[in-house]
């Protein structure tokens, strides 16, 4: 009964955040914020040994390009946890944030221009 | 819990692969002024909320059982999706106004390019705090009144005084549960910030 290997899935609501994160409040790399975007990079996950949260993370990131908020909500994990376990992983060189375009190359006008015919295109 | 590629969903779920760049623009205001139905109207996924967990929250908590115990809060952010361009997306985040907040605040304002604060004229004297953290944080922003109902009671220039804005500062009407409305809104911010802008190459 208490063996069930599956009742450890749902930890997430039951174990304290810094459980999940080893202890750890701050990640690794600085410069994740919450648009920052990641994917998965192909690769083989075996020779790490991940715990369950990161498992879940790594999963979901081989779908597609999402935002650090979005990685949050979808695994119901405080952002705080997601940034720690983040980094983790692009430590060990299997997830990566896409490459912002540097803000010399792109002005804020330019940006704030692109978002205002975005909207007048809704 | 299931991940939400299982669910047959997956161009939903994420980001089209020519995306580049994120964008971020904070939509505040007090208590149950129409921020998650903002965001909601707003978005192109089903809106997702996170939670934040902070331990150091408690500094005007009186606490009179002693310096050992922490107090814990705990704030959800609810955010959406706008997909502008091949390039470009668009984050909106509901962000709550309070003071205590204040940590979550530093995280939610780096990078934000501006922020709409949501306004129910009725209880317009709730969204003091929340503009006075715009601009401690030096956000720039733009006022919507939501459920603007033409009452002859605060009309929009009489709010514009009672909320002390400068001159400037964009002051607009909308309806939260309407996209188009919620939309000039947004963009009546975004000009303002290109108004911004070009002020600081000039």
């Amino acid at each position: 009964m208490t063996d069930d290997p599956t009742a450890k899935s749902d930890a997430a609501d039951l174990v304290r955040p810094y459980v999940i994160t080893r202890g750890r409040g701050h990640p690794t790399r600085a410069g994740l914020d919450l648009v920052s975007l990641v994917i998965a990079l192909p690769g083989d996950e075996s020779p790490h040994i991940l715990d369950p949260e990161s498992t879940r993370l790594l999963a979901l990131c081989r779908g597609g390009i999402l935002s650090v908020a979005e990685v949050a909500g979808h695994l119901a994990l405080p952002i705080g946890v997601v940034k720690v376990l983040l980094s983790d992983l692009m430590d060990t060189g299997l997830v990566a944030t896409r490459r912002p375009i540097p803000a010399a190359e792109l002005p804020k006008t330019q940006l704030l221009q692109e978002v205002l015919d975005g909207l007048a295109r809704l | 819990m299931a991940l939400p590629v299982s669910d047959g969903a997956a161009a939903d779920v994420y980001l089209a692969d020519s995306v580049k760049i994120a964008a971020k623009i904070l939509i505040v205001g007090h208590f149950a002024v129409g921020k998650t139905t903002f965001v909601g109207t707003m978005s192109e996924i089903r809106p997702l909320s996170t939670e934040e967990t902070m331990t150091q929250a408690g500094a005007h908590v009186d606490d009179l059982t002693g310096a050992g115990r922490k107090t814990t809060t705990t704030v959800a952010l609810d955010f959406g999706r706008l997909t502008l361009s091949d390039r470009l997306v668009l984050y909106l985040f509901g962000t709550p106004g309070q003071q205590r907040f204040a940590q979550v605040w530093k995280d939610m304002t780096v990078g934000a390019l501006g922020a709409l604060v949501l306004i129910d004229p009725q209880r317009f004297d709730q969204s003091f705090d929340v503009i006075g953290l715009l601009e401690e944080y030096d956000v720039p922003y733009a006022v919507a009144v939501n459920r603007f109902d033409g009452s002859v009671e605060h009309p929009l220039e009489k709010l514009r005084a009672a909320l002390d804005l400068l001159p400037d500062t964009p002051l607009v009407t909308c309806d939260a549960r309407d996209r188009a409305s919620s939309t000039e809104a947004l963009m009546a911010l975004v000009r303002y910030l290109q108004l911004r802008a070009s002020k600081e190459l000039a």
